[in-house]
């Protein structure tokens, strides 16, 4: 490839991700030379300003994208599949900076700039992980968000437990990377290629030749090291560790943004890469999705019940997250036409309430000064309005209408209802059950049990305001879902392409 | 009139939403304001309901007052012209004449238990702006004729009464609460299961259409599901209402919360939520899956007479008079399950009698076990005693009502017993016979609790107590008027039923009962 071969690219399309880039290099700059002088919260605005502008070109990318565009034989793949989950990751990150934007205030995280810029990298390494279709990509795009997460975990430099955390977490990110490492070099060992969708037809040949047991080595190993990104069993343990350790805000990057990254890239791979492979007598397909079903069944459970023993809000939210994990790979086992919907939807409703959930933590646990249970009691004669957004959030996140939460899960059931795997079904809507015991026991403290004090609680406006606008958000979307599932299929999925992520001969 | 009817029940069921908006915006400390909003707010509801009830057509059997609007629509795949193919979840209201009477008696006790909140001294702002919410989950409830929007109706009733019975209650309010949420959170995920498995294999989840389709042997949907599919899934159906109804051995959630919720919330816990029991138990089990019904009659009156033994016998022993009542409406709830096992016109009706006889009894009765707690600060029956004295009104209405209650001719419960067991003694004579002890029963325990609690001696501190206030006579003698007027007239309730019924009987006896 030669230079005119790279400027007859139409490099427009990856406008949202020279934004990210641009802002994340000028911010360092800047930090680095005016850091002293500009007030913190400067920084935090202009990588709100960057997080926008970077959305609206998303937009513009969507409208004028008919099919998708690949650069340098799929490295980057601009599709509207990816752009679903730039547009979350997006959003997320929007909110990770509002919760900052006065979390910083408090001087808790001392070195604001570093902090935002960050959070850039990262979200590039999302946005990289979604619109990749090339294991090294994909690889580079894992590590740019790892890495600055690493870091993110670890800023509060003088708090023992984030230290502690950063350090959990990097080394048992490293380990599930060599894990992942090791199963892209199965498959490249395989197939001599990195190109997913080439390596979804030599997979097929190699295990036709008689190496069927190195493709399915080559899955496992995959499958349990991006386990990680997404805390899903059997790779979650580090889940509750690290989110109790690290700053608030962080702890919702890593429980929204990374989290649905990594389901950006373990959907685009396994469904391309693996689920295609068939030799005469099997289809890996069904295999895949047993592994897929198994894996999301463990989650559920271990997540479910495990959050129940929690007292501390934060290790709930792991917890709870990581059965929300397994609600999401219910689409995915076995994936059916309406797994990109039924994904993008829960996604979104998670997206809302889990921002909206942790805003109030932030909020309730600095005031208290402490992350535990009890710092809630008696939330609701403090703040009524965090104590009835808290509770939507929570019904949200059990999945009980009227709430954004509610349809997410009902989506999802219903693809799996359909599909008759029975026992995903039954498991799912036996945990959810379980699941109400723990989200109301945060409910039962808000407004059954006495607290230390009934001095109203002082909100941020702009907490206050992000959680209202949250939990507005999550009530209308639970009563009229359709205004975002039309969106979507009318235009990130038209006739269930899965946003032009598929191969045009897929079957 | 004719915008007005045709919007009706929409206007019925978020009429409730008003009392909250405005209730949001008075400021807490005053409880006065609060009170009179929280009480005029359910006579909206109520003068809507009874318009519904006066503008009622007795002579159409199907439904009426329908309003279906566009609301969700889930894409599912593609046709064959590349057109996109989805599955409709319609905002579909309607009622017919099993749940009109329904709406009406949600509307009555729910003012009736506005009136009987008026002691409520606890968070008044919050306790109106749930019991509001409240309504409207119970008017949807019975306004639905769309599974999703059911389900999404039945959800909305859980959490609010969650928060009425954990913060109002009495001591032990927060176990109860949570014994509420998990029992009735499993029923509903059954029900969930059930109406997404009908959903996927019918494409639809409008009532009637489901009905239809289940119905006609000629068509695909219908003929892909086989008898066993179809007794899974009544089964499931009926276990999910079960739990609400409640039928033994799901029960003991039930008397937790009559125990400890307040006595308001009590009344529409006992006069409404339970009856969602036994109407989703007649709308949706047996009107989807008529034969199956039938094949699980016998079962279905085995386990009635057991509630209505296990019922009389447990109320029999109890000390606290909360617990007589509680264990009472276990035993009345048996009768509903012995009509709907009589599987005819005669024991359906009676059924359904039952529920709003019922209803209106268990309501009264917890209204007065109210009061008395409200004024002696107990409710254990060794304490009580001689109260006839010194609250001659209030103590004479709870004779009336526990005579009502035991089935005394003239009066609401006579008629209810009186059509079920008829029903029943065509079909199955010796389990019917089995039945009627509990009548005998009924009388034994009501007897001893209401006597008990209001001749012999007077304890000296209950001998200063007050009579009935102004504020309680109502709602006392609202219900005896309703509890008396069904027994002498029921033709009041019978003419919306029987259209009604007929419809779903004719399923059944073709089937060869």
């Amino acid at each position: 490839m030669d230079v005119k071969d790279i400027f007859s690219y139409d490099w427009s399309y990856l406008l949202p991700e020279f934004i990210i880039l641009g802002f994340a290099t000028a911010l360092s700059l800047l930090d680095l030379f005016a850091g002293k002088r500009l007030g913190k919260s400067v920084i935090g605005w202009l990588t709100l300003a960057g997080v926008v502008l970077a959305a609206v070109f998303v937009f513009v990318n969507i409208g004028k994208l008919d099919e998708p565009y690949a650069y340098m034989a799929d490295t980057i793949r601009i599709d509207d599949y990816g752009n679903a989950f730039k547009l979350l990751f997006l959003g997320g990150v929007a909110f990770t900076v509002l919760l900052s934007l006065s979390y910083m205030k408090q001087d808790e995280i001392r070195h604001g700039g570093e902090y935002y810029y960050l959070l850039l990298t990262g979200l590039l390494g999302a946005m990289v992980m979604a619109s990749s279709a090339d294991l090294i990509t994909m690889f580079v795009g894992l590590e740019l968000l790892s890495m600055s997460s690493y870091v993110l975990v670890g800023l509060r430099k003088h708090s023992l437990q984030s230290n502690e955390s950063a350090f959990k977490y990097i080394v048992s990110g490293s380990i599930s990377t060599a894990v992942t490492l090791f199963g892209m070099s199965y498959v490249y060992g395989l197939t001599g290629t990195t190109n997913i969708y080439e390596i979804s037809v030599r997979l097929s040949e190699a295990a036709m030749a008689g190496y069927e047991f190195m493709v399915y080595a080559g899955f496992a190993f995959l499958a349990v090291g991006l386990a990680f990104k997404i805390s899903a069993a059997p790779n979650h343990m580090w889940a509750p560790d690290v989110y109790q350790g690290a700053a608030t805000p962080v702890t919702a990057f890593l429980a929204v943004v990374s989290k649905a990254a990594g389901f950006a890239l373990v959907f685009r791979l396994l469904l391309i890469g693996f689920f295609n492979i068939q030799t005469d007598t099997r289809f890996f397909f069904d295999q895949g999705a047993l592994y897929l079903a198994i894996i999301a069944g463990a989650s559920m459970i271990i997540g479910n019940t495990m959050a129940l023993r929690q007292t501390n809000v934060k290790r709930m939210m792991a917890y709870s997250g990581i059965a929300q994990a397994g609600y999401m790979l219910v689409a995915f086992a076995p994936p059916t036409i309406l797994f990109f919907g039924e994904v993008t939807f829960f996604l979104f409703a998670y997206l809302l309430a889990s921002f909206g959930a942790f805003a109030v933590i932030m909020v309730v646990a600095r005031d208290q000064q402490t992350d535990d249970l009890k710092g809630f009691a008696g939330l609701y004669h403090r703040s009524p309005l965090m104590a009835v957004s808290m509770s939507i959030f929570l019904l949200s996140l059990a999945g009980i209408p009227v709430s954004a939460g509610f349809f997410g899960k009902f989506y999802i059931f219903m693809g799996a209802i359909a599909q008759q795997s029975y026992v995903l079904a039954a498991i799912m809507i036996a945990t959810s059950v379980v699941s109400y015991y723990y989200y109301f026991g945060i409910i039962r403290q808000m407004y059954m049990r006495p607290g230390a004090t009934e001095a109203p609680l002082s909100v941020p406006k702009t907490i206050g305001a992000l959680v209202l606008i949250l939990a507005l958000a999550t009530v209308v979307f639970g009563a009229f879902p359709g205004l975002v599932t039309d969106y979507v299929q009318t235009h990130l999925n038209h006739g269930f392409n899965f946003g032009d992520m598929l191969p045009p001969n897929f079957q | 009139m004719g915008l007005a009817n045709s919007i009706l029940l929409t206007l019925i069921v978020f009429s409730p939403l008003l009392a909250v908006l405005i209730l949001a915006f008075v400021p807490r400390h005053q409880g006065g304001v609060i009170k009179k909003i929280g009480v005029l707010g359910t006579l909206l509801p109520l003068a809507l309901s009874l318009m519904l009830f006066a503008s009622f057509n007795y002579e159409s059997s199907g439904l009426q007052f329908t309003e279906t609007a566009k609301w969700i629509s889930i894409p599912v795949g593609l046709q064959q012209s590349g057109a996109i193919f989805s599955f409709d979840l319609g905002y579909e209201l309607g009622v017919d004449g099993i749940s009109m009477p329904l709406i009406v008696l949600t509307a009555i006790i729910a003012t009736l238990a506005a009136v009987a909140s008026w002691n409520q001294k606890k968070r008044l702002k919050e306790y109106f702006i749930l019991f509001h919410l409240l309504l409207i989950g119970m008017f949807g409830v019975f306004a639905s004729q769309n599974l999703f929007l059911f389900f999404i109706f039945f959800e909305l009733t859980l959490v609010p009464t969650y928060f009425l019975i954990g913060i109002w209650g009495y001591g032990e309010r927060e176990k109860a609460a949570n014994k509420f949420l998990l029992y009735n959170g499993i029923g509903s995920a059954v029900m969930l299961i059930a109406f997404i498995v009908l959903f996927m294999y019918l494409n639809t989840m409008n009532m009637d259409k489901i009905a239809e389709i289940l119905a006609s042997s000629g068509n695909p949907a219908s003929a892909a599901m086989s008898p066993e599919f179809r007794f899974g899934l009544f089964l499931a159906i009926f276990i999910a209402f079960a739990i609400k109804l409640p039928v033994f051995p799901f029960h003991t959630w039930m008397l937790k919360v009559h125990v400890q919720a307040p006595p308001a919330i009590v009344m529409i816990h006992s006069g409404i939520l339970l009856k969602m029991g036994a109407y989703g138990l007649l709308r949706m089990g047996i009107g989807f899956f008529p034969e199956q019904a039938y094949q699980f009659a016998t079962w279905m009156a085995v386990l009635g007479i057991i509630n209505i033994l296990y019922g009389a016998v447990l109320a029999f022993v109890q000390k606290d008079l909360k617990m007589v009542m509680a264990y009472s409406s276990i035993s009345h709830m048996g009768i509903v399950l012995l009509g709907f096992a009589a599987m005819n016109t005669i024991g359906f009706q009676g059924a359904m009698f039952q529920v709003i006889s019922h209803g209106f009894i268990s309501a009264l009765l917890f209204f007065l076990i109210g009061m008395i707690w409200e004024r002696t600060k107990t409710s254990m029956i060794d304490e009580l005693g001689g109260l006839a004295k010194s609250m001659p009104f209030a103590s004479g209405i709870m004779l009336a009502g526990a005579m009502a209650s035991l089935g005394l001719p003239g009066m609401s419960g006579f008629i209810s017993e009186f059509f079920a067991f008829l029903g029943l003694f065509g079909q199955m004579p010796i389990l019917a016979a089995i039945g009627t002890l509990g009548i005998v029963l009924t009388a034994v325990y009501l007897l001893r609790a209401v006597l008990k609690t209001t001749f012999g001696p007077t304890p000296g501190r209950f001998a200063g107590v007050a009579d009935a206030q102004p504020m309680e006579v109502v709602p006392l003698v609202v219900l005896l008027g309703f509890i008396i007027l069904i027994g002498v007239y029921p033709a009041v309730l019978a003419n919306p039923l029987q259209q009604t019924l007929k419809t779903i009987v004719p399923i059944v006896t073709g089937i060869g009962g």
